[in-house]
C-alpha cells in the first residue's frame, strides 16, 4: 500500500507491504542506511529515529504507521551548510564513539532526551539513554557527550 | 605539502587528537555490509536446528522451493561437491589434536540448536526468511551433553568417529618436580575451583556478506564484516577451492567484532560457494538470534588452580588444569585460545614453579572462540582470585600480599617460569598510584561502620592486578605454538607527487581508530598535518599483505611497521634532497617537511619537492627508482605486557542480592601513549564488557541445549544506566620489544575487571563466611551465597 | 526481524475498528505496536489482519473528572509520566510510566495496549490493578465498565472478547502514600518482580510478574486491614501465589524478593 511521509524536510510516497518496519523502508526504500537494525526485540536502539521530533524505535514500527508523519533520521541532523549538529560534534569532541554502530541511533535518543530535558544530570543521561546499547565505549564519553552538548546548547 | 607548525603537527603524539573516522559515522554516510546497494543480489538465510543433538531423519525443501520469490533451496547433500574441504581450523594445538570434520551445512547430524541444516537464496530477504519455515526437517533427538564435566565423561560421545569428546590435551610442565615439591613444603595453600561462564560476544552490527562474482574472468569481491579480511580470503580460497588470485576481500566499516569477526562461518563458505554456482552477488545479513547462536561463544571454561605460598605467603607454585569448553566445532582457532592465557596463571607475581594443563572438550552447544582477551581474561580472573583466597586464608591484606609477590622492576626482563620473558614494568609504582587514588582508608571505615550498625547494604573493595601478554606475535612463538600463521604486520607508505601521503596497513581496523592513531604516527615524524595522510585498509587489493586486527596486536606491530615505513621513506627523500642541494645526506636536517642543511637553515628543500622530484624522476640520483615509497614487514621479537591495577567498589544489597558498582579505578601501563583519547576510550568499552561478565552476561541453556539468552531482551548486555563513570590514570613504561614503546590497550580492561569486580563482592561478603560467588554475580547467585552462609 | 504478511486498514474511529474486528476472527488491534509488534516479529503471533487504532484522536487524553483521572486508551506512556493531572491527582501512575521499557519505548506505548496485553510482567497492569481502576471497554453491544481486579485472566488473557476496544481508563485518585518498586537487572527491563502500593483508605498491593498475569498481594491487604505489622504483612506477599521460574529468577527467590519488596513498598508509602 501506498504511504506519504516526510523524511528529512522531503515529501516521499513509496508503495510498501504492510509489514514493512519503518527502519526497513528508510534503508531499503529511502536508501538512508544511516539508521541501523541491531536486533530483533526493541532493546538496542540502533535503529532510534524521530517521528514528529521524538525518539522512536524504528523497528517497532510499520512503516504504514508513520503514513502521514515527520520523520528524521541521522542523514537529516546536519545543518543545512553541511555543519554538524552540536550533539554529533559533541560526539567527536567528546570520543562518544568507537565502531560507530550504534551511533546514529544514540545520537537520536540523546537529541530527543534534551528536547525533554534540556539540563539533565548524569544519572538522567544515562536512564535517557537506557534503550541504547553500546559495545565499544562503555558508555562513559557518550555520557560525557551528552552532558557537554547539553551544555553547549544551552549556551546558544 | 602543509608545513604546519609544530603546534599542530609535529608532536602530535601523546596528544588527544580527535578520531579521522567520526564524522562519517556520525553522519550516516559510513557503509557497513548491509548498507551496501548491490542489484540483482538473491538473498541468503539459513534454516537452523531447533535441537542441540540429533541424526537428521529428512529434509523436505519442495513446498519452500515453490514459494514466490524462491530461486532455490540447497541442504548438504546438493552442495557436498561445491567446496574443496572441511571448515577451517587454524590452530592444531597438538600433533594429535581431534578434528570433527564439519562443513556449512549440517551432514545427517546436527550437533548444536543454529547448526545449519538448509540454506534458502530467494530476491528478497522477505522471500527467503518466509521461505524457511516451509521447510520439514524430522530429527530423531538425541539426548546432549552440555557441561564441561559431562563431556570429559565420555558416557555420551557427539562425534561418534572420534571416539572421544576430548579434543587434546594439552600441557606445559617445564619443572614437575620442582612445584611437587613446593606443595610439599608450602606453609600455605588454597585450591580453587572457577567458572568462565559463556559469553555471547554481541558485536552491534550483526554478520553481514556480500559476495559479487566479477561479470567475466571468475573473480569475486567480498565485502565481509570481518577483522581478518586477509586471513578471510587464505581460507576461503583454500576451503571453497578458487584460487587467491580471484579474491577480493573487503571489510566495509566493521560494527565491532570484540573476536567474534576474527573467523571463518559457515554463511562465509556459502555466499562464496553459492555466487560461484549461481553466477550471481549473493548476500546474507545474520538476525540478532542467529547472532546468540550461530556466531562463536567466548570463553567457557572449568578452572582449577593451586597456590603453595610460604609462611610470608610469597607464593612458591601454581598448579593449574583446564576443562576448556570446544562447543559443537572446532572454528578457526577454538583450541588455541586457552593457550594464549596458558603462560600467565602466575600473573604479575614472581613464581619460580609452574604448571599448566588445559584439555578441550566438545559439547552440544555454539562453537567457542577468541572473545576479547581471549585467554588472558581467564588466566587473570585465575590467579587474581585465588591471591584473594591466600590472602583470606592468611589474613593479611589482598594488596599487601600482593605487595609480596611483584615482580621486581630491577627484575625486567624477567623471564617467568612458564617460558615468557616479560618486557618491561614498574608495579609498585602502579600500585601506589591506583591505592592512593582511590581512598581505601575511609572506604574500609565505611564499610565497617555498615558492617556494625547491622545495614543491609554492604561495601566492598576489589583489586586486580593484571598483566597480558599482547602484541601477537613474533612468528617463531607462534610456530612453537603450532598456530597456524605467523604475526607480522605490513605498512607502505607512500607520499603521491601532490604531497599528500597515503599509508597502506595490513592491520583491519573495527572501531579502534587506526586512521587517526596511523596517521598520527606518520604526521609525527614528517612534521605534516594529519588531515595530508589518508590510512588506507581493509581491502586485499589496496593493502595486499596484513595479519589483521586482534590480540591488541595493531598499535605495537601494525604501528611500528608504519612507523619504520616512514622511516624509510623519509631516507629516500632525503637522498633526494642531498642530490637536489648537492650535499651530503648527512649534512641534512629534516623538520616539518623541509630538509635544510646543517649550519646553513636558508639552504633547504622541501618533503614536497622530493616527492614531486621522485614523480616526474626528471634528475633523481643515480641507480634510484622513481617514486617516493617504502614498505615494511615487521615481525615482532617479542610480546608486549601491559598492565595495571585495577580498583572496585560495589554495595551488595544482602536482602536482594543485587550488586551495584559504585566506583571503578583503572591504573593502567601500556607504554608510550600515541592518542591517550582512544586509549581511555579502549579502557571503558574493555571494562564495561568484563564488568558485564562479571555482573549480568552469561549464555545460558535449558536441559536440552536450547540457548535461551538468544536475544538483547534476554541476554543482559547493559546500558548507561548501569555503569558510573569510570576513573582512569596511568604509569608509563615504554616497552623495548618496538620503536614505539608501546604495549597495547584494547582488551586490558576486559581482561583485569572481571576479577576486580568479584573480589569486591567476595570483600562485602567475606565476613559472613562467604569465601566465592559465580559470574556473573546475579542478584539471585549472590542471594543464594548469603542464604547459603547463612545456614552454615 | 519482520512479521509474516498481513493485511492492513486504518480504523478512523472505534466503531469502525469494531465492525473490522466483528467481520474477521484472526484480526488484531495495534496502537503503538509495542506490545504486539515485538511478537509478530519473532512470529509467535501471525494476526492475518491489523487494524490500525492509533489514529482515532479522541481516544488520546487525560481528564480530571472530579474523583478520578479518565485517561484514553491510545494516551502514550510518555503523555502520562509528564503530565501535570496525572502527577498531581496519580503520582504513583506518573511514576510507573516513566519506568515502562525506556523513552523510545514510551513515546509509541500506549497505556490502552499495556493494559489490554495484559502481561504479568508488564508494570502499568499491575499499577491500575493497586490503584483500583475501572476500565471501559466499547463494543458494537455499547459500553460496559470492568473493574481491573476482573480483567486480568491469565497469560495474555484479559475479559476483552473479540470485537471489544478498551477505550478509557478510570484511575481513581490516589494521593495518599504509594510505592512502586522494580527490582531489575537492567533499567530497561521488565521486572523480575514489582509492587505497587497504594494507600487509599485501605491499602492495595499488586504484584508483577509474581504470576501469569497481574495480580493483586490478597493475604498481605487482608492482613493489614486486621492489623498486622508491614512485617508481617510483607512476609505474607507470595501466600497462595505459585511465581514463574526463570533464569534471572526462580520461584522461591522470586518469592522472597515479593516480601522484601512489599516491606519495602509499605515503608515508603507509610511514609509519603
Amino acid at each position: 500500500m501506498e504511504v506519504t511521509m516526510t523524511v528529512n524536510g522531503a515529501k516521499v510516497s513509496k508503495d510498501v507491504e504492510p509489514r514493512t518496519l519503518l527502519v526497513h523502508f528508510v534503508r531499503d526504500n529511502l536508501g538512508l542506511t544511516g539508521t541501523n537494525v541491531g536486533c530483533d526485540t526493541s532493546s538496542c536502539g540502533a535503529c532510534t529515529v524521530h517521528v514528529n521530533g521524538e525518539s522512536v524505535k524504528s523497528c517497532t514500527m510499520l512503516a504504514v504507521q508513520a503514513d502521514g508523519q515527520e520523520i528524521t533520521t541521522i542523514e537529516g541532523m546536519a545543518q543545512a551548510n553541511g555543519e554538524m549538529h552540536p550533539m554529533q560534534k559533541a560526539f567527536q569532541e567528546n570520543h562518544g564513539l568507537q565502531c560507530g554502530y550504534c551511533t546514529p541511533g544514540m545520537v537520536m535518543a540523546a537529541t530527543s532526551l534534551l528536547k525533554e530535558n534540556p539540563h539533565p544530570t548524569e544519572q538522567e543521561v544515562r536512564n535517557g539513554l537506557e534503550g541504547n546499547l553500546c559495545r565499544c565505549t562503555g558508555y562513559h564519553n557518550i555520557v560525557k557527550a551528552v552532558l557537554a552538548a547539553a551544555d553547549g546548547m544551552a549556551e546558544v | 605539502m602543509t608545513v604546519t607548525d609544530s603546534q599542530t603537527s609535529h608532536g602530535i603524539l601523546g596528544t588527544r587528537t580527535l578520531r579521522k573516522e567520526d564524522p562519517k559515522l556520525l553522519s550516516g554516510e559510513a557503509k557497513f555490509t548491509d548498507d551496501l546497494v548491490i542489484p540483482g543480489a538473491l538473498y541468503m538465510a539459513l534454516l537452523r536446528s531447533t535441537v542441540a543433538h540429533a541424526k537428521i531423519v529428512s529434509i523436505d525443501t519442495e513446498a519452500a522451493k515453490e514459494a514466490p520469490g524462491v530461486v532455490a533451496v540447497y541442504t548438504y547433500e546438493d552442495l557436498k561437491d561445491d567446496w574443496a574441504g572441511p571448515m577451517p581450523c587454524a590452530w592444531p594445538v597438538t600433533p594429535d589434536m581431534k578434528n570433527p570434520t564439519h562443513f556449512p551445512l549440517a551432514n545427517g547430524k546436527v550437533n548444536y540448536v543454529g547448526d545449519g541444516v538448509a540454506v534458502v537464496l530467494a530476491n528478497s530477504k522477505e522471500a527467503a526468511i518466509d521461505a524457511l519455515e516451509l521447510i520439514n526437517v524430522e530429527y530423531d533427538e538425541l539426548d546432549p551433553v552440555l557441561e564441561i564435566e559431562d563431556s570429559a565423561k565420555d558416557e555420551r560421545v557427539i562425534h561418534e568417529d572420534l571416539g572421544t569428546n576430548a579434543s587434546y590435551k594439552w600441557d606445559l610442565i617445564p619443572n614437575k618436580d620442582g612445584v611437587d615439591e613446593a606443595f610439599a613444603k608450602a606453609a600455605y595453600t588454597v585450591s580453587e575451583r572457577y567458572i568462565q561462564q559463556r559469553i555471547v560476544p554481541a558485536a552491534m552490527e550483526p554478520r553481514s556478506i556480500v559476495v559479487v562474482p566479477a561479470p567475466f574472468g571468475g573473480d569475486f569481491t567480498i565485502y565481509n564484516t570481518t577483522q581478518i579480511p586477509h586471513i578471510l580470503k587464505i581460507m576461503l580460497a583454500l576451503t571453497v577451492g578458487i584460487s587467491e588470485t580471484k579474491l577480493r576481500v573487503i571489510a566495509p566499516s566493521v560494527g565491532g567484532g570484540f573476536g567474534s569477526k576474527l573467523d571463518v562461518y559457515a554463511e562465509d563458505v556459502l555466499t562464496l560457494a553459492l555466487a560461484r554456482k549461481l553466477r550471481k552477488p549473493i548476500r546474507w545479513t545474520e538476525e540478532r538470534t542467529e547472532n546468540a547462536l550461530a556466531t562463536i561463544h567466548g570463553r567457557g571454561q572449568v578452572q582449577y588452580i593451586e597456590l603453595a605460598a610460604d609462611e610470608n605467603g610469597k607464593v612458591t607454585a601454581v598448579r593449574v588444569n583446564i576443562l576448556a569448553d570446544m562447543g559443537a566445532y572446532l572454528q578457526l582457532i577454538t583450541p588455541g585460545i586457552p593457550l594464549l592465557g596458558a603462560f600467565l596463571y602466575h600473573g604479575v607475581y614472581d613464581v619460580p614453579n609452574y604448571s599448566f594443563s588445559c584439555t578441550g572438550y566438545f559439547t552440544n552447544k555454539t562453537p567457542t572462540d577468541a572473545y576479547r582477551g581471549a585467554g588472558r581474561p581467564e588466566a587473570t580472573f585465575a590467579i587474581e582470585r585465588a591471591m584473594d583466597a591466600l590472602a583470606h586464608k592468611m589474613g593479611v591484606s589482598p594488596i599487601e600480599l600482593r605487595r609480596r609477590n611483584f615482580i621486581q622492576k630491577e627484575q625486567f626482563p624477567y623471564s617467568s617460569a612458564a617460558g615468557l620473558v616479560f618486557d618491561s614494568g614498574d608495579y609498585e609504582t602502579n600500585l601506589d598510584k591506583a591505592v592512593g587514588l582511590f581512598g581505601i582508608e575511609d572506604i574500609l571505615a565505611e564499610k565497617q561502620r555498615r558492617i556494625d550498625s547491622g545495614s543491609t547494604k554492604l561495601l566492598g573493595i576489589g583489586i586486580s592486578f593484571f598483566v597480558e601478554m599482547c602484541g601477537l606475535a613474533p612468528s617463531r612463538v607462534l610456530a612453537s605454538l603450532n598456530y597456524g600463521a605467523g604475526g607480522w604486520e605490513a605498512a607502505t607508505v607512500r607520499i603521491l607527487p601532490t604531497s599528500k601521503v597515503q599509508v597502506v596497513t595490513g592491520s583491519a581496523p573495527h572501531g579502534q581508530g587506526h586512521e587517526t592513531a596511523w596517521a598520527m604516527i606518520v604526521a609525527d615524524r614528517l612534521g605534516i598535518d594529519i588531515n595530508d595522510i589518508e590510512v588506507l585498509h581493509s581491502d586485499t587489493a589496496i593493502a595486499p599483505h596484513g595479519l589483521d586486527t586482534y590480540g591488541s596486536r595493531s598499535l605495537s606491530v601494525g604501528g611500528s611497521a608504519v612507523h619504520m615505513a616512514t622511516e624509510k621513506v623519509l631516507e629516500k627523500a632525503r637522498s633526494i634532497a642531498a642530490h637536489q642541494l648537492e650535499v651530503s645526506e648527512a649534512d641534512l636536517d629534516y623538520a616539518n617537511g623541509m630538509f635544510t642543511v646543517k649550519g646553513s637553515p636558508d639552504k633547504a628543500f622541501p618533503l614536497a619537492g622530493a616527492a614531486f622530484e621522485a614523480f616526474t624522476a626528471h634528475n633523481l640520483p643515480d641507480g634510484m627508482e622513481p617514486n617516493l615509497e617504502a614498505s615494511v614487514t615487521w615481525d615482532p621479537p617479542n610480546f608486549t605486557f601491559p598492565y595495571g591495577s585495577h580498583l572496585a567498589l560495589v554495595e551488595v544489597d544482602t536482602e536482594t542480592g543485587k550488586v551495584d558498582l559504585l566506583r571503578y579505578l583503572a591504573v593502567d601501563d601500556c607504554g608510550n601513549r600515541v592518542n591517550p583519547l582512544i586509549i581511555e576510550g579502549q579502557v571503558h568499552g574493555g571494562l564495561a564488557q568484563g564488568i558485564a561478565q562479571a555482573l549480568f552476561e552469561e549464555a545460558a541453556y535449558d536441559d536440552r541445549g536450547n540457548l535461551i539468552t538468544s536475544t538483547l531482551a534476554d541476554y543482559l548486555v547493559p546500558s548507561a544506566a548501569e555503569f558510573p563513570f569510570f576513573e582512569l590514570d596511568h604509569t608509563v613504561t615504554p616497552s623495548p620489544t618496538n620503536p614505539l614503546g608501546v604495549k597495547g590497550i584494547g582488551e586490558a580492561g576486559a581482561i583485569a575487571s572481571p576479577p576486580a569486580i568479584i573480589n569486591a563482592v567476595v570483600d562485602a561478603l567475606n565476613h559472613l563466611g562467604i569465601e566465592d560467588v559465580e559470574m556473573p554475580a546475579s542478584p539471585q547467585r549472590v542471594w543464594r551465597a548469603i542464604n547459603a552462609a547463612k545456614k552454615g | 526481524m519482520f512479521p509474516s504478511s498481513f493485511d492492513y486498514v486504518r480504523a478512523s474511529s472505534v466503531s469502525e475498528a469494531i465492525s473490522i474486528l466483528n467481520n474477521e476472527e484472526d484480526a488484531k488491534l495495534i496502537a503503538g505496536g509495542h506490545s504486539l509488534l515485538p511478537l509478530m516479529k519473532l512470529r509467535l503471533a501471525n494476526p492475518s489482519k491489523l487494524v490500525d487504532i492509533g489514529r482515532i484522536g479522541d481516544l488520546s487524553y487525560i481528564a480530571d473528572r472530579g474523583d478520578h483521572v479518565a485517561i484514553g486508551a491510545l494516551t502514550r506512556h510518555a503523555a502520562i509520566e509528564s503530565s501535570d493531572v496525572v502527577k498531581a491527582s496519580v503520582p504513583m501512575l506518573a511514576y510507573v510510566a516513566s519506568l515502562v521499557g525506556d523513552p523510545s519505548v514510551r513515546h509509541r506505548g500506549t497505556l490502552g495496549g499495556s493494559v489490554s496485553h495484559g502481561d504479568g510482567a508488564s508494570d502499568l497492569p499491575a499499577a491500575i490493578l493497586a490503584l483500583d481502576a475501572t476500565l471501559v471497554v466499547t463494543s458494537a453491544s455499547g459500553v460496559r465498565e470492568v473493574a481491573a481486579k476482573d480483567f486480568f485472566k491469565g497469560f495474555l488473557e484479559t475479559d476483552l472478547n473479540q470485537g471489544e476496544v478498551l477505550t478509557e481508563i478510570k484511575v481513581p485518585k490516589a494521593t495518599g502514600g504509594w510505592s512502586y518498586q522494580k527490582f531489575n537487572r537492567r533499567a530497561q527491563d521488565w521486572a523480575i518482580v514489582g509492587v505497587a502500593a497504594v494507600r487509599n483508605g485501605s491499602t492495595k498491593i499488586s504484584l508483577v510478574n509474581m504470576a501469569s498475569m497481574p495480580i493483586r498481594a490478597e493475604a498481605v491487604e487482608s492482613a493489614l486491614s486486621g492489623g498486622a505489622s508491614i512485617e508481617e504483612a510483607a512476609a505474607l506477599a507470595s501466600e497462595g501465589i505459585e511465581p514463574p521460574s526463570d533464569l534471572n529468577a526462580s520461584a522461591d527467590y522470586r518469592r522472597h524478593l515479593a516480601s522484601v519488596l512489599v516491606r519495602r513498598a509499605l515503608v515508603e508509602a507509610s511514609s509519603n
